[in-house]
């Protein structure tokens, strides 16, 4: 009883915290709500006329929301790299950060769920793909296996995520019996929602650009090289904003295992490109309308280009330790990566798989304003979950927020 | 920061509004869906009863939208018979008789557009190849001299990926072959569409729309009955008509007699004696979907 | 005598039957009459005659027989002839003796119901194929009744080659299918 009253106060006093900030933090929640009601009205439109406000049309049936859809579990995965150095090489100065990922993990399945939901055409109907109350069609599709995982991993990443912080919250030190076999866990699961959603697109033999047998090291690898750029980024602004103690070799040596993944990515590019222009089969018309064009249709070719430069000169900075330990170049080899492997999972990755379709009809897909709306609004929703999660999260590490019946215990960040 | 800041009521009270605001746009979209509608099972899971209760509320539903009497017929699979489509590649002149017969008999959107057949111009000299297929041709006459043509349809495969992976099970493959889709469980998530390697699966992007009096009031519940927004339809060897011994409309319309169809079992069958003795090739063979449409050059 | 008597009752009862078949339509079961040899149940439309051409014998049983090779002029002169080689003409398939029937290579004479036989002579492997549904087209069920069009249905045999059709219009493009507010492009 004590519990669940100690429990329900914590999630009072969180939201008490969510609710109430400097000015920046309203300036910042009050910019996301307007993106988020701006993307409400683009949905209402979407839910009154159907998918037709898209520019998805029979020849490619998906687009840009299962290419965001696609990017985001990727950096859901991104959680391990944080994880392995923390918890299976028992690495302090990641350790006291790891909840951070873990609480990206949860924004980014959030917007995933989203992005998924907005795609379907009868969104009336989500519930037949629940299992046991509707009919889910399980282990045949790969979608029901991607609900299983993605559910799973989120479960997962909330348990973790609210029992230490609760702990930490109440004063008490988390019982390593409970947190570590989950933590662990979430490293194969992490693996797996990225996995089974590459299987998803890498199972359809109508589809030579995805039907083959590179796409889930490919999906994995450039998950990883990206993925933690974000929580690099947000450890330099916790760092500067609040008192975060964050050492700089932790934010070094994650920076050092991206550019090893950028590098494996960078090879899985090449040993695509290999197979295709080499090889030379009818099928390397995906990758050459990608990269090249095709038939004079080439909306995506300079995104491709980019894509590729943005990726090699990130590994270029990554790599060299003087660049990765600079600040700026660090920094700027975030973005560089981030935007690389958001265009390679989302218009590089999609779009290709379905130009020319399977009756060699070329269709140019470019996201109408509608799709950018709704878009905008689901990232604007993770987005403020991330910061609301961030707002308890934060003063509960640096001992600031404190309650439950034992205030006066260990006030250290959770372990 | 998270100290004793006195929040200010107002902007808490904006921002739910706001919120609330925002909710309230997005379900003014809505088109009332009823409560049976809503709750409706799987039509596998319904009994006789039920699943008649069911029509007896669509033909209510189209008779109010259409302003005509619909019958929607529920004939089941007839026994000792797999269906087969077999399409004289020497024959057709790419008139898109088919397409257009198609469209009115199984009550397709007229717009948006949805064709269920999708005639290929191909050329003499590089043979079946997609990528150096046209569908958009709109010559004066056909058939033009160095072309020749290739409708494609549903396949009706005897293992259909879009059947394999459809999370919820809205499409099968009955019995005489036929895949089906069940309109009222579909979600529209449209992975059938990016499995299907022929094409053949088209989506209600919009609203139907569809002219009353040019309305086929003869449907079937799994084929031609007219489809809601938001769901995935394609060919059904025009389940209304082929259940009853009748063949589909496309096989009526040819002009040149290049389409036929029949009962894969009955060997006196015309699909059986093409398949024993006509060179026939099948669309894509290497997918190792198993199509039970078969391209033949009767010539 | 008794011989000359029977043929002559022979040729009445065909004659007679011959006369009698079109007032009651063309449009019959297998004539079981001339040859037994094709398949039972061929139903077929009435054949693709020009309105009021047929019965030929109205006009020719009192015009003279004029074998020769010729340009028609006086009637006729319509049919332009387009079908194999220039040797063509029409006594090759039509009966000069009895204009009402086609005549085989045998001799043997047929209805224009059973036309089909007459083309099977040099088109053998389209009639073998026709009879099995193959060729040309069967309307009625898949699994039941079905009737057979005529090769001359489809095929004009004085002119037999296929006229060009203009195409029904093309499917509309995907990036034309309308979208509404905050559409497409």
């Amino acid at each position: 009883m004590e519990r669940i009253r100690n429990f329900i106060r914590f999630i009072v006093d969180s939201a008490k915290h969510v609710a109430s900030g400097n000015r920046y933090y309203y300036a910042w929640v009050g910019f996301l709500l307007a993106i988020m009601a701006g993307g409400a009205v683009a949905y209402a439109s979407q839910i009154n006329h159907g998918l037709i406000v898209t520019s998805m049309r029979d020849q490619v049936s998906w687009g840009f929301y299962i290419g965001n859809f696609t990017f985001l579990v990727g950096v859901a995965a991104a959680a391990i790299m944080l994880v392995i150095p923390a918890y299976v090489y028992e690495w302090e100065p990641i350790k006291e950060v790891t909840i951070l990922g873990e609480i990206l993990a949860i924004a980014a399945l959030l917007m995933c769920f989203g992005f998924v939901t907005v795609d379907i055409g009868r969104p009336d109907r989500v519930w037949h793909i629940t299992p046991l109350v509707g009919t889910f069609n399980f282990p045949s599709s790969l979608l029901a296996w991607d609900v299983v995982a993605l559910n799973g991993y989120l479960l997962l990443n909330w348990i973790v995520v609210t029992y230490m912080l609760y702990c930490a919250y109440t004063g008490r030190h988390y019982r390593k019996g409970i947190v570590y076999p989950l933590v662990l866990l979430s490293i194969p699961m992490a693996v797996s929602i990225h996995t089974v959603t590459a299987y998803l697109f890498n199972g359809l033999a109508a589809r030579p650009f995805w039907n083959v047998s590179i796409l889930a090291p490919k999906f994995l690898a450039s998950a990883f090289c990206s993925g933690p750029a974000i929580l690099l980024v947000l450890l330099q602004i916790l760092r500067k904003t609040t008192r975060l103690q964050v050492k700089d070799e932790a934010i070094f040596k994650v920076a050092e295992l991206m550019a090893y993944t950028m590098g494996f990515n960078l090879f899985l590019t090449a040993a695509e490109a290999f197979k295709e222009f080499y090889s030379n089969t009818n099928e390397k018309v995906f990758t050459e309308y990608l990269y090249f064009g095709y038939q004079g249709h080439q909306t995506l070719v300079p995104f491709a280009w980019a894509s590729l430069l943005c990726g090699v000169a990130a590994f270029i900075l990554f790599v060299i330790p003087r660049t990765r330990k600079n600040w700026v170049t660090l920094n700027l080899g975030c973005l560089l990566i981030y935007s690389s492997v958001y265009i390679e999972k989302g218009m590089g990755l999609i779009i290709p798989g379905l130009t020319p379709d399977t009756l060699g009809d070329i269709y140019e897909y470019r996201p109408s304003l509608t799709e950018v709306g709704v878009a905008a609004g689901i990232f604007a929703a993770g987005f403020l979950a991330f910061t609301f999660m961030l707002k308890v999260a934060v003063p509960i590490m640096l001992g600031e927020f404190r309650g439950g019946r034992n205030p006066a215990r260990e006030p250290t960040s959770p372990r | 920061m998270s100290g004793p800041e006195k929040h200010d009521p107002s902007r808490r009270a904006f921002l739910g509004a706001a919120a609330g605001a925002a909710v309230g746009v997005a379900l003014t979209g809505c088109t009332p869906v009823s409560r049976e509608e809503f709750f409706q099972r799987h039509l596998h899971e319904l009994t006789d009863a039920e699943r008649d209760v069911m029509v007896k509320r669509l033909e209510k539903q189209y008779e109010e939208k259409f302003g005509k009497k619909v019958t929607v017929a529920t004939d089941p699979p007839l026994e000792g018979v797999t269906f087969a489509y077999a399409l004289d590649l020497s024959r057709c002149i790419g008139c898109r008789k088919c397409v257009y017969a198609c469209v009115e008999e199984n009550n397709q959107s007229r717009d948006p557009q949805i064709h269920w057949i999708r005639v290929l111009q191909m050329d003499k000299e590089k043979g079946v190849d997609v990528l150096k297929a046209d569908p958009y041709y709109d010559s004066e006459e056909v058939p033009t001299p160095g072309h020749f043509y290739m409708p494609v349809q549903c396949q009706q495969c005897a293992d259909p990926p879009c059947v394999k992976v459809c999370p919820v099970k809205a499409t099968w493959k009955e019995k005489d072959g036929i895949v089906v889709v069940d309109y009222n469980w579909c979600i529209g998530c449209r992975y059938c569409m990016a499995a299907c390697p022929y094409g053949a699966r088209h989506f209600n992007w919009g609203e139907p729309n569809l002219p009353a009096d040019e309305l086929n009031p003869v449907t079937h519940l799994l084929g031609n009955r007219p489809r809601p927004k938001g769901v995935v339809e394609k060919c059904t060897f025009c389940i209304q008509r082929t259940r009853k011994g009748l063949y589909p409309a496309c096989v009526e319309i040819c002009p040149t007699g290049s389409r036929k169809f029949g009962n894969l079992l009955d060997p006196s069958s015309e699909v059986r004696q093409i398949l024993e003795n006509k060179r026939v090739f099948i669309f894509k063979e290497d997918l190792n979907t198993q199509p039970r449409f078969f391209y033949f050059y009767g010539v | 005598m008794m011989a000359t008597r029977n043929a002559i009752g022979l040729v009445a009862v065909v004659v007679g039957v011959a006369l009698m078949v079109p007032l009651q339509g063309w449009a019959q079961s297998p004539v079981a009459g001339s040859a037994g040899e094709e398949p039972a149940g061929i139903q077929v439309p009435p054949p693709p005659f020009t309105e009021g051409i047929f019965p030929c014998s109205e006009c020719h049983k009192d015009l003279p027989v004029n074998v020769q090779r010729r340009q028609l002029v006086d009637m006729h002169d319509d049919i332009v002839l387009n079908h194999g080689p220039k040797t063509r003409w029409c006594f090759d398939c039509h009966n000069p003796g009895d204009r009402d029937r086609l005549r085989l290579a045998s001799g043997e004479l047929i209805e224009f119901t059973q036309s089909y036989r007459l083309c099977g002579q040099c088109h053998g492997d389209k009639l073998r194929d026709w009879k099995v549904g193959v060729h040309g087209k069967r309307t009625g069920s898949w699994n039941g009744k079905k009737q057979y069009l005529l090769c001359a249905h489809c095929h004009n045999p004085h002119s037999p080659r296929f006229k060009a059709l203009k195409p029904l219009p093309p499917p509309v493009r995907p990036g034309l299918i309308g979208g509404e507010k905050g559409g497409t492009r």
